[in-house]
């Protein structure tokens, strides 16, 4: 989907520096500003490389020319301010912005070196190396069980013990085994919402995901619920590649290792998280981290 | 108001089979009727105050020539309930009121007097009414597998000589066959003449002599009488088990009388099996349909022409589908069957098999008539399912049709069963059609038996809602009809709530497994 030259941004490389105060307001002018990207961000091995990615709602663009990696086996963590394309970056990932009619996108991502938008890319073989938590929780209308093991279903998997043997190692992992090992042939809809989330999570890890995309996982949840779930993050770091939109700024610290910071479709700063919130590069980051911003 | 129909239709449906008391009433001008109240209504009076008047069903049809008759208040001398007073159903001419007289054994009186004649009447009855059954089970099964197999001898004949001409060894055996099959035939006829005859010999021994109201004796056989009994004798209980048999009669029997009496099986059957075929029929077209529009075609012109139309055929009057299915399914569809699977039957009498109205041609132009019922129905399901839920399938990397068939349709069934439900309570109802594609007055092989190949969806068959109109417009005696016209459309009405309430109960079910919990 190759988009119209006359919307291509103007090479980043040769535009002219900012002073910090001003990029945010030269951004909602319409300026192209580079990112900052920290150097430890490109010292570590990438799992997902997003190159010059451009993504447009008809005629609206929602994401401009985003260059990210995403190092493989930490967590890292999507911030910005509503409205900025988080979500939009999230589901360009797993391609799930086909589904959306008026999309168009340039650039490219790779997925371990595959790349995820060439013309000859098996969407639905690229979408089960990946998995997704939505912001609601979206349980399937079926048994606790038959959730967690849909991605191997849909596979053809059949063998009892193989899906047994998942559907623990999952619910393990999303700490929910002890709640609904007694259960596990009941509604998913009967569980509460938090524990709706980490079946939701269980799923997502059940086929082994090389990333493990998150959109606001804790938003509809209560901070018990929230608690756990971040605990859970923890645990999934070092086993699993995170990448998480999130509007609280203390589970952005807490919970993960890079930081990046969005505005209005671009990414302004993307480094460690201690960085990002102790001694960030930008003013406008450390403005909008500590909850001074706008 | 809907609550008012179905009460007043439940509560008239429900007395028909009630046993009323018979009143004699004396009249000024020394007549004597022995009847049912049925009515009472005053009327205007030129001079003087509106008088009231009394609607009595005295029956009798053969001596009275009515079977109603309309009495003045101020013409009645006397009311009386005499206690011996009899209502007895015939198998032909309708109800009979009088008093029990005389029982005759081979012509001879057996009994006098009131007591000892009915007595006599209950104690042999029930013996004469199985002789009856039997005599008649000979009739209906054995000689009509008899018919049977002569029909099916010839046809093969006829099938010899079209496909290999009569010179051919074929034809010379199913010659052959068939004079062997008509020389057991004619047997066989000879022995059920035999055996109906003594059975009928039998019963013509009991008759048994009433005397009317009016003093007139009347002798029947009791082979004629399908019950009787003395509602001013009766207790409450007695009352009860003449109620519950009548009930009997009327939902596992044949119709009598140009349907205006006895039982309404064959019509019952009918309707649950059109209605269920229906359904068969009509759920897979109209979910594919759905399906197609919803998910599938990309929304264009085209798309939204078709879901025009659909929308259209909603209003399309019901006849017109009717001639449609005897136009298309019967002469076409059905024709073409016949030409290539039944030549032998139209060459031997031009006597169709499909191409002519039938249980099958029936079920599919109702299929057709419901079809955007469902539909629209099963559309609005789909767009129902939360796309969060297609999402979280699409990112588990399931496929459109895996996401369709595991969480869409799932979650849209309990919608779709509500459009079925609602096709199959307009289908069973809808009559118009049904009367160009195969519902018929009379139709006593039910299209489902014992003889091979055991299903006959090209039969014609009977229809409660047909049933209804019949009964209560083209009756020779509506009025006494009338009663059967509630008690029909009280069965049709519990009918449909039945098929509903299963339906209903089906999508609950499967509603708990999918229920949503918000929080
Ligand atoms: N399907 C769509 N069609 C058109 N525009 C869309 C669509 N989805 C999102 N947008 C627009 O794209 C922009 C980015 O949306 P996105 O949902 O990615 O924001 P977000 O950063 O996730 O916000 P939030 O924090 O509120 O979830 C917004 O301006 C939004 O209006
Ligand atoms: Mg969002």
């Amino acid at each position: 989907m190759p988009a119209p030259s006359d919307t291509q941004p103007p090479d980043t490389a040769a535009s002219p520096t900012f002073a910090a105060d001003d990029r945010l307001v030269a951004v909602a002018a319409g300026m192209e500003v580079p990112s900052e990207v920290h150097e430890q961000v490109s010292s570590e091995k990438p799992v997902l490389e997003i190159d010059s990615f451009n993504l447009w709602y008809g005629q609206k663009q929602a994401l401009h020319r985003i260059t990210m990696p995403i190092p493989e086996c930490k967590v890292t963590a999507l911030v910005g301010p509503s409205g900025c394309g988080k979500s939009t970056l999230l589901r360009s990932v797993n391609r799930l912005n086909d589904l959306v009619q008026s999309v168009r996108i340039s650039g490219d991502m790779r997925l371990n070196g595959d790349s995820i938008y060439d013309r000859g890319t098996d969407v639905i073989e690229l979408r089960k190396r990946m998995g997704m938590v939505f912001q609601k929780p979206n349980p399937f209308p079926m048994s606790i069980y038959e959730n967690v093991v849909y991605a191997l279903r849909i596979d053809g998997e059949r063998n009892r013990g193989v899906l047994d043997e998942v559907c623990e190692r999952s619910l393990r992992g999303a700490a929910l085994w002890d709640e609904v090992k007694d259960r596990l042939a009941d509604s998913a809809l009967g569980l509460s919402g938090g524990q709706q989330q980490r079946l939701c999570i269980a799923r997502a890890i059940a086929a082994e995901p090389e990333v493990l995309l998150l959109d606001e996982p804790c938003s509809a949840l209560d901070p018990i619920a929230t608690g756990k779930v971040e605990d859970l993050i923890q645990e999934l770091r070092g086993t699993y590649s995170v990448l998480m939109v999130t509007h609280n700024m203390q589970q952005a610290s807490r919970t993960s290792d890079y930081t990046a910071f969005m505005y209005l479709g671009r990414l302004i700063e993307y480094g460690p998280t201690t960085e990002i919130f102790t001694k960030p590069i930008l003013r406008e980051t450390e403005a909008y981290v500590t909850g001074r911003f706008g | 108001m809907i609550t008012g129909l179905l009460v007043f239709i439940t509560m008239r449906g429900l007395a028909t089979f009630w046993p009323v008391p018979l009143e004699a009433f004396q009249l000024a001008d020394d007549r004597t009727l022995l009847g049912e109240v049925t009515d009472r209504e005053r009327i205007a009076n030129d001079d003087g105050p509106p008088i009231s008047r009394l609607l009595v069903r005295v029956d009798n049809y053969e001596l009275t020539g009515q079977h109603y008759e309309w009495v003045d208040d101020t013409a009645v001398v006397n009311i009386e309930q005499p206690a011996w007073a009899t209502a007895v159903e015939r198998l032909e001419g309708g109800r009979f009121h009088g008093t029990p007289q005389t029982f005759y054994e081979d012509g001879e009186p057996a009994a006098e007097g009131p007591e000892a004649t009915w007595n006599r009447f209950t104690a042999v009855h029930p013996q004469v009414r199985s002789r009856y059954w039997q005599a008649r089970g000979i009739d209906k099964h054995d000689r009509g597998r008899v018919q049977r197999e002569l029909r099916a001898a010839r046809l093969a004949v006829v099938q010899a000589d079209l496909d290999r001409g009569q010179d051919s060894p074929t034809y010379a055996a199913a010659v052959a066959a068939e004079t062997e099959i008509q020389r057991r035939a004619a047997e066989e006829v000879r022995r059920f003449d035999e055996q109906t005859a003594a059975l009928r010999d039998e019963n013509a021994r009991y008759e048994i002599g009433f005397v009317t109201a009016d003093g007139i004796d009347v002798r029947m056989p009791v082979a004629d009488i399908v019950r009787g009994w003395q509602p001013n004798r009766l207790s409450w209980s007695g009352k009860l088990a003449v109620y519950l048999d009548r009930w009997q009669e009327f939902l596992v029997d044949d119709p009598r009388e140009a349907n205006s009496a006895g039982g309404v099986f064959p019509a019952i059957w009918g309707t649950v099996a059109m209605t269920l075929i229906m359904a068969v029929f009509v759920a897979p077209f109209g979910v594919l349909a759905a399906l197609y529009l919803r998910e599938y075609a990309s929304s264009g012109p085209i798309t939204s022409a078709v879901r025009i139309a659909i929308n259209n055929l909603a209003g399309v009057p019901s006849i017109v589908y009717g001639a449609f299915g005897l136009g298309f399914f019967c002469y076409v569809l059905g024709a073409g069957i016949d030409e290539l699977f039944f030549e032998a039957s139209l060459v031997a009498d031009n006597q169709p098999v499909f191409g002519t109205g039938g249980l099958l041609w029936a079920s599919l132009t109702l299929a057709l008539l419901t079809l955007p019922v469902v539909i629209v129905a099963t559309e609005e399901a789909l767009a129902s399912v939360p796309n969060s839920m297609r999402e979280g399938s699409y990112a588990c990397g399931a496929g459109k049709w895996q996401t369709i068939r595991r969480i869409v349709l799932p979650r849209a069934l309990p919608g779709i069963m509500t459009g079925l439900i609602l096709a199959m309570a307009r289908g069973a109802g809808e009559v118009a059609p049904l009367m160009l594609v195969g519902v018929k007055k009379l139709a006593s092989d039910l299209p489902i038996d014992g003889v091979f190949p055991f299903i006959h969806p090209e039969r014609e068959f009977m229809h409660l809602a047909y049933l209804i109109y019949d009964v209560g417009f083209q009756s020779p005696n509506s009025q006494a009809a009338r009663p059967m016209v509630f008690t029909i459309t009280f069965l049709l009405v519990a009918i449909i709530a039945i098929l509903n309430i299963a339906a209903v109960w089906i999508r609950g079910r499967l509603r708990r497994r999918f229920e949503t919990q918000q929080f």
